[in-house]
């Protein structure tokens, strides 16, 4: 069950790279944060219940409800275009990745740890590649920070593949979401929509020599 | 005694925040620099003393954190200063201390934290107070600046901690689930080398953030050049101490396991990378804080080169972080005082220092020998033992290349700063320009002044700590 939901996690990664609407990567965050809850209770039932308690109550009111309504709120407040506007054409974006979630198939063909299940560093290193490939060819700023949250939810993933064994990394791992997510956020709605006009990163290249 | 100092920092800090009267807030900070060196001392004194199980004063540990103490009482009057010449905005004021105490803290702290994932905690606590910093002139650059910092610091902080998971599949293996540095250094020998790898690489990647090194250096430059000028000294001399210590912990294990070669030619090359780097901006760079900032990339390069060569040049690498530490923040502190007369950090609107401000450009031109390791820095004495042992280790050819380098960086510096100092300033209204106070500058000499007697005196104590902070690698 949790390779059906982590393959399907891999699928809505494709379907990112051909999002064309904003609100499209929304729902697809949203969507990733119903899948992380179901995969976190599957494997993490046996660790003691509060700390499951903390780690499901994250996924599904942060990740799945709190994030995506804030984006949604930002979105609105800043009047920000809902176009991606990516650099790169949809048919290349599908293509790059496709190579990225391939090529983090052939390297976990060198794991020879039989105690590492090989799904969960495949499934977390494509999500990383794929938020940092995100980053570099989008255009506005918010979506600078969806491929962020992109790479925090393989962040996660990865550290389901030891949380039976160390539940502190997983806590870990959801302080830095929560802290560095609403901090980030945070900037967003506060400053940079008072300051700039239209939120775009072309407005922020005056730092250079 | 940790508990006592991370507890009265983070109130006093909580106070200075809530309380905004004037006089309040500076009592506090003077409260706060009295905890500082009272905390400094009382490790000094208990060396290799666990305390509340996270943090042991280490002589790594407890070196840094002497050269933090003696930064942070100029830094806080320069500070001072700063605030003082600005429109009095009581919320400003109490947010820029407040967040200097909790960044100081967390630098402290993170010095001594004996376990990686503590390291890396205060790691993060450091990006969130020096943003504050960063974006304390509140226009729109300060805001780009700011951002680009957060993001980049918030991307690398994640790779730290990918580095920590893969670090914890590899201890699975070994049979243990404790992410202490002893005990990662017990177990070195026997680590799975595949993530063993991996998470060298993604722990390197992130820590370069605050250290300076290609690839992550960027977001640095932006962030030292924006800050005020005090904010920006600690930005680039104990936030950057901090970046190497999290990545030179992690290094003895490594150099501990069959790794220590390969490790060697990934730092090696990101080493060489930022030399280059900061070659090719400091030759074009108009801005003269962000050339200190590139000087920084450069510096952070050579400290990599030593512990690369290995021998002679462990020991050099400690010393010469040490003393760019006081180096790059007196030049900054100096940096303060040149904008409050040109109002501008552009090269091209500045020069004849000398006639505006003599002490200041005393500073200056001791800054600029002391920065470019000319004798009688301490800097010469360990970029010459470096040398050495990059000689020694048989790494001819990459000898040849970086002191090509750094002699277009000698150059580069140089004819930024004899501008400064002695052409005329083009366009320069000298009516009325401001007075300043040579007593501003004392910090500063006392600062180089440390440099050069360390470098050529150092006294035993300083010696053995640094012979004892690189016993655990191999020779």
């Amino acid at each position: 069950m949790t390779n059906v939901l982590l393959i399907i996690f891999t699928i809505s990664l494709l379907y990112l790279g051909i999002a064309h609407r904003l609100l499209t990567y929304i729902k697809i965050l949203a969507l990733q944060g119903v899948l992380l809850f179901g995969i976190a209770f599957i494997d993490l039932i046996q660790i003691n219940a509060i700390n499951l308690a903390f780690v499901l109550l994250e996924t599904i009111v942060f990740k799945t409800i709190a994030i995506p309504f804030f984006l949604n709120y930002i979105i609105k407040r800043n009047k920000i275009n809902r176009d991606a506007e990516p650099f790169l054409s949809n048919f290349i974006s599908l293509i790059i990745i496709t190579l990225i979630i391939l090529s983090t198939f052939i390297l976990s063909n060198a794991i020879n740890d039989s105690r590492i299940s090989k799904i969960y560093f495949v499934v977390a290193l494509s999500t990383l590649f794929t938020g940092l490939y995100i980053i570099l060819t989008r255009h506005k700023i918010i979506t600078h920070v969806m491929g962020y949250l992109v790479i925090e939810n393989g962040v996660f993933i990865l550290s389901l593949a030891v949380g039976n064994e160390m539940p502190m990394l997983v806590n870990l791992g959801i302080l830095l979401d929560v802290f560095v997510s609403v901090f980030i956020l945070g900037i967003f709605v506060n400053r940079i929509g008072d300051v700039l006009k239209d939120t775009d990163v072309d407005q922020l290249k005056n730092l250079k020599d | 005694m940790t508990g006592i100092y991370l507890a009265g920092a983070f109130s006093i800090a909580g106070l200075i925040f809530f309380n905004r009267r004037r006089v309040v807030n500076y009592l506090l900070v003077v409260a706060f620099l009295v905890l500082q060196i009272g905390f400094t001392v009382y490790e000094y004194l208990h060396v290799n003393t666990i305390e509340l199980g996270y943090f042991t004063a280490d002589a790594l540990g407890i070196l840094l954190l002497a050269t933090l103490s003696i930064i942070s009482i100029p830094a806080m009057y320069h500070s001072y200063v700063f605030v003082s010449k600005e429109k009095d905005n009581p919320m400003h004021r109490a947010i820029y201390f407040a967040a200097m105490v909790v960044l100081l803290t967390a630098i402290s702290a993170a010095y001594l934290a004996n376990h990686i994932a503590v390291t890396w905690i205060f790691v993060e606590l450091t990006t969130l107070s020096a943003s504050a910093l960063i974006y304390h002139r509140r226009n729109n650059r300060t805001l780009e600046g700011t951002w680009k910092y957060v993001f980049v610091c918030a991307i690398s902080i994640t790779l730290v901690f990918i580095g920590i998971l893969f670090l914890s599949f590899t201890l699975k293996k070994a049979g243990t689930d404790d992410l202490s540095f002893a005990v990662l250094l017990k177990k070195a020998p026997e680590l799975n080398l595949f993530w063993l790898r991996l998470a060298f690489v993604f722990i390197f990647t992130g820590f370069t953030a605050k250290l300076g090194l290609v690839p992550m250096y960027t977001a640095g430059i932006d962030a030292k050049d924006k800050a005020p000028s005090p904010a920006g000294a600690l930005l680039s001399s104990v936030l950057m101490n901090m970046g190497f210590v999290g990545i030179f912990r992690f290094y003895i294990i490594i150099a501990n396991s069959p790794l220590h070669s390969w490790a060697n030619h990934v730092i090696m090359i990101a080493a060489i990378l930022s030399i280059f780097v900061a070659t090719v901006y400091m030759t074009k760079v108009k801005n003269i804080k962000r050339m200190f900032a590139y000087s920084s990339i450069e510096h952070a390069g050579i400290v990599m080169l030593g512990v690369v060569a290995g021998g002679v040049g462990y020991y050099a690498a400690i010393l010469h972080i040490i003393f760019h530490a006081f180096v790059k923040s007196s030049l900054f502190f100096q940096m303060g005082q040149i904008y409050r007369i040109y109002k501008t950090k552009s090269i091209y609107y500045v020069g004849d220092y000398f006639k505006y401000n003599l002490t200041g450009s005393i500073v200056i031109l001791l800054g600029f020998f002391c920065a470019t390791a000319m004798p009688p820095s301490g800097l010469f004495i360990s970029e010459f033992l470096i040398f050495r042992s990059l000689f020694e280790a048989n790494y001819l050819a990459v000898l040849i290349i970086v002191m090509l380098l750094l002699t277009v960086i000698i150059w580069a510096f140089g004819k930024n700063i004899f501008k400064l100092l002695f052409s005329p300033a083009i366009d320069f209204n000298e009516d009325n320009i401001e007075k300043i106070n040579p007593a501003e500058s004392i910090s500063q000499f006392i600062l180089l002044g440390l440099v050069v007697y360390l470098g050529l005196n150092p006294p035993q104590e300083f010696v053995t700590l640094i012979h004892e902070a690189i016993k655990n690698l191999p020779k």
